[in-house]
């Protein structure tokens, strides 16, 4: 079964940035500029948070932008990045108005959520969790 | 970004609005980071004998190797010469203020000098720049955070540690807030800021660190055991679930609670269920938060909904309520209902002043007044009165603003009012630092009076005391472990390890979480050295600068009140400071 990532109950997220720090991890990384996930406060802490991640549209906006094809549908909803075809346009960040294509400043490409649930096995809390499609 | 190595100092001069960066390996390699590194810092930094007050008095950051790299290491570590006590000052701080100065790629900020005008820095990676926090100065501290978190587009994700009114107005327990909700809160860091003219500091993380390739997996592997450890197991449950106020009605239960300035250790039961973290939770949690990378969400922050105006016009206010503060200026004020122990710590925060440095003044002059010591002409017509949550709102403000000679001293501290104006035999303060909460027995007043900060998380006496009750032991056995474990508390605000994870971290895992990033040839022995050696470098500033065991003033009331173990005897506790005093010199450090 395809599995898309889903923010399960945010009022349940503490802030810990434990999703951002597992994200970058996966790049031999500690810290979050590879994050395809990011947690903020919703204008001020006692407000709660925001968890920004890649919500697998269906008929998803980025793709519709790409001038090179290096993102395309994937089965049952979401985007997958073909880095090598990216001239890192930056149009798909824009046309994501949940602001979840994140930017590598070193690569100068966009980064994208692969749907691999790393950052909600790390999400002890159970505010995001992968999903059936 | 990669980050560079944790070795990068950034040196900030106020004075001449200057940077520059060094290589401190030679610091880092010996003593880790965070307390180690800033003391070292400290000493080269401050010279002897200096006005706290003084341009000359540096101020210092200071994160460590596992800063962003392990769970729960989330503390930055700040030092500087204290102007509350006139020596060490120290105080840790989480919120995502570690994390941001390591991820803007340092492992320490050195700040010195003093600026003409009010500024603030904002440092985003490489860049500092120096911003004229004129039209900011005399704000609170939430608004100060509000204003900078619009103001500064720094990317990524930042920290912003400002000060409130008390730190522009030099009272010497002000403190500095990060996140809102989080403090640098003991020792004065506030004034030290107020007095270098700097209001606040943005920091942005905009780098990761790299793992050593070859160390990846192995890295993986002890971060998921440690997290593991954090969140499976019931070492940190207690500070998620009811936080640190969960403990507060069982410490009253045992009598180890001081009540109305230690007029009793143990307040009537209707008051501790009603200052219960039980109650708190029930009545006005909101939401648990925690500080960057600790999935444990130890902070408490509570909705006080309140009419304050007629026609309906209400507030609501998220107010952070801890262990401390509810005993600070709930049980010793003698308040008698959570909502005006919330009112307070809000009235406190704002003008961002240490909370256990201003309920333990306040209660002083409480009982001061009651006795005649001071009257409405020192309190500028304030009836000071145990419970008056009106009256208390009006005294932090005249703390703040000092519109008399007494307010001017009392925001000296309250070792200093009470040299003033008498009283000392009830006012509760160690090495000139305002007591905690904890009247549990002997341990715990060992540790208040030769603790390198007078800081009840120095060596948890309050801890030792509890496991003690019922047993046989020798003085010399509980001053000797109350050193062990202070020693060891260096390793961990070197690492820096938060203390409420001091259960996760244990040397054994200190040591394969340090191996697993690279860190080798460290053995527990070395750690227990290098522990004994940083420790011993903070006592030795102290003395630098004046301290002396032997004229250590032990305020009377506390031989008065029974604890868990019965009456204390001074003698006992003048004992305890010669043995301690004989320990750390015989024990010199290896090379400090």
């Amino acid at each position: 079964m395809v599995k898309k990532l889903a923010v399960l109950d945010v009022n349940k997220c503490i802030g810990c940035m434990e999703c951002m720090f597992a994200c970058t991890r996966r790049e031999g990384r500690a810290g979050f500029d590879k994050s395809a996930i990011r947690v903020r406060s919703a204008g001020g802490i006692e407000r709660g948070f925001v968890v920004v991640v890649c919500r697998a549209c269906e008929y998803p906006p980025c793709v519709k932008v790409c001038p090179t094809d290096a993102l395309r549908l994937r089965k049952g909803g979401g985007v997958i990045l073909n880095k090598d075809k990216c001239i890192g346009c930056g149009f798909c960040a824009q046309a994501c108005i949940m602001g979840a294509i994140f930017w590598d400043d070193e690569l100068d490409k966009p980064i994208v959520c692969k749907y691999c649930g790393d950052c909600a096995d790390y999400c002890v809390h159970n505010a995001i969790g992968l999903v059936d499609v | 970004m990669k980050a560079e190595e944790l070795n990068r100092v950034l040196y900030v001069d106020l004075t001449k609005k200057d940077i520059k960066v060094k290589d401190r390996t030679d610091l880092f390699d010996k003593y880790l980071g965070g307390s180690g590194v800033a003391i070292k810092l400290l000493d080269e930094e401050c010279p002897t004998g200096i006005d706290p007050l003084s341009a000359a008095n540096p101020i210092i950051f200071a994160v460590g190797p596992l800063t962003a790299l392990y769970p729960s290491a989330s503390k930055t570590v700040a030092m500087f010469k204290s102007p509350l006590t006139g020596n060490l000052g120290e105080s840790h701080c989480g919120g995502r203020s570690a994390m941001a100065i390591r991820l803007a790629g340092y492992g320490a900020i050195v700040i010195t000098g003093s600026s003409d005008i009010l500024l603030y820095l904002v440092i985003e990676g490489d860049k500092v720049k120096f911003r004229d926090a004129s039209s900011i100065g005399g704000m609170d501290a939430q608004t100060v955070g509000r204003i900078l978190r619009e103001a500064e587009t720094g990317s990524g994700v930042r920290t912003i540690i400002r000060t409130g009114r008390a730190g522009g107005k030099l009272v010497r327990y002000a403190c500095a807030v990060s996140e809102t909700y989080r403090h640098f809160g003991r020792l004065g860091l506030g004034a030290v800021m107020g007095s270098k003219n700097l209001k606040a500091l943005v920091i942005s993380a905009d780098k990761s660190v790299e793992i050593p390739k070859d160390k990846m997996k192995e890295y993986r592997k002890v971060y998921d055991e440690i997290h593991d450890v954090v969140v499976k197991t019931d070492a940190m449950e207690k500070y998620h679930d009811l936080g640190t106020a969960g403990k507060l009605y069982e410490m009253n239960k045992l009598g180890g609670m001081a009540h109305k300035n230690l007029e009793s250790a143990s307040a009537p039961e209707a008051i501790a269920r009603e200052l219960s973290g039980e109650n708190f939770a029930n009545k006005f949690l909101s939401r648990r938060i925690s500080c960057s990378h600790c999935p444990v969400g130890c902070v408490h922050l509570a909705s006080l909904r309140e009419l304050y105006a007629p026609g309906h016009y209400f507030k609501t206010t998220t107010i952070p309520y801890d262990n401390e503060p509810i005993y600070a200026v709930g049980f010793m004020l003698g308040m008698e209902h959570a909502e005006d122990c919330l009112r307070l710590i809000d009235a406190v925060d704002s003008v961002a002043m240490d909370i256990i440095s201003t309920g333990v003044a306040l209660a002083w002059a409480t009982e001061a007044y009651a006795k005649g010591l001071i009257t409405k002409a020192h309190t500028d017509g304030l009836d000071l009165r145990w419970g008056d949550v009106q009256t208390y709102l009006a005294a932090i403000e005249k703390i703040v603003e000092m519109p008399t000679e007494f307010y001017q001293n009392l925001a000296m501290g309250v070792e200093h009012a009470s040299s003033v104006y008498g009283g000392q035999d009830y006012a509760l303060a160690f090495g000139g630092n305002e007591m905690p909460a904890y009247h549990t027995g002997i341990a715990c007043y060992i540790n208040n009076l030769t603790g390198a900060r007078h800081s009840h998380l120095d060596s948890a006496g309050y801890t030792l005391d509890q496991k003690l009750i019922g047993k046989e032991f020798s003085i010399e056995e509980v001053v000797k472990s109350l050193i062990a474990e202070e020693e060891w508390r260096q390793i961990l605000s070197s690492l820096v390890v938060c203390f409420f994870a001091r259960g996760v971290y244990t040397s054994e895992r200190v040591l394969k979480a340090m191996a697993a990033i690279g860190l080798e040839n460290w053995s527990p022995e070395k750690l227990e050295v290098v522990g004994r050696d940083i420790h011993r470098a903070k006592m030795n500033f102290k003395f630098r600068e004046g301290f002396e065991l032997a004229k250590l003033r032990i305020p009377k009331r506390i031989f008065e009140v029974p604890t868990p173990h019965g009456l204390l005897k001074e003698e006992d506790l003048r004992k305890a400071i010669e043995i301690y005093g004989g320990i750390i010199s015989a024990q010199k450090s290896s090379d400090f």
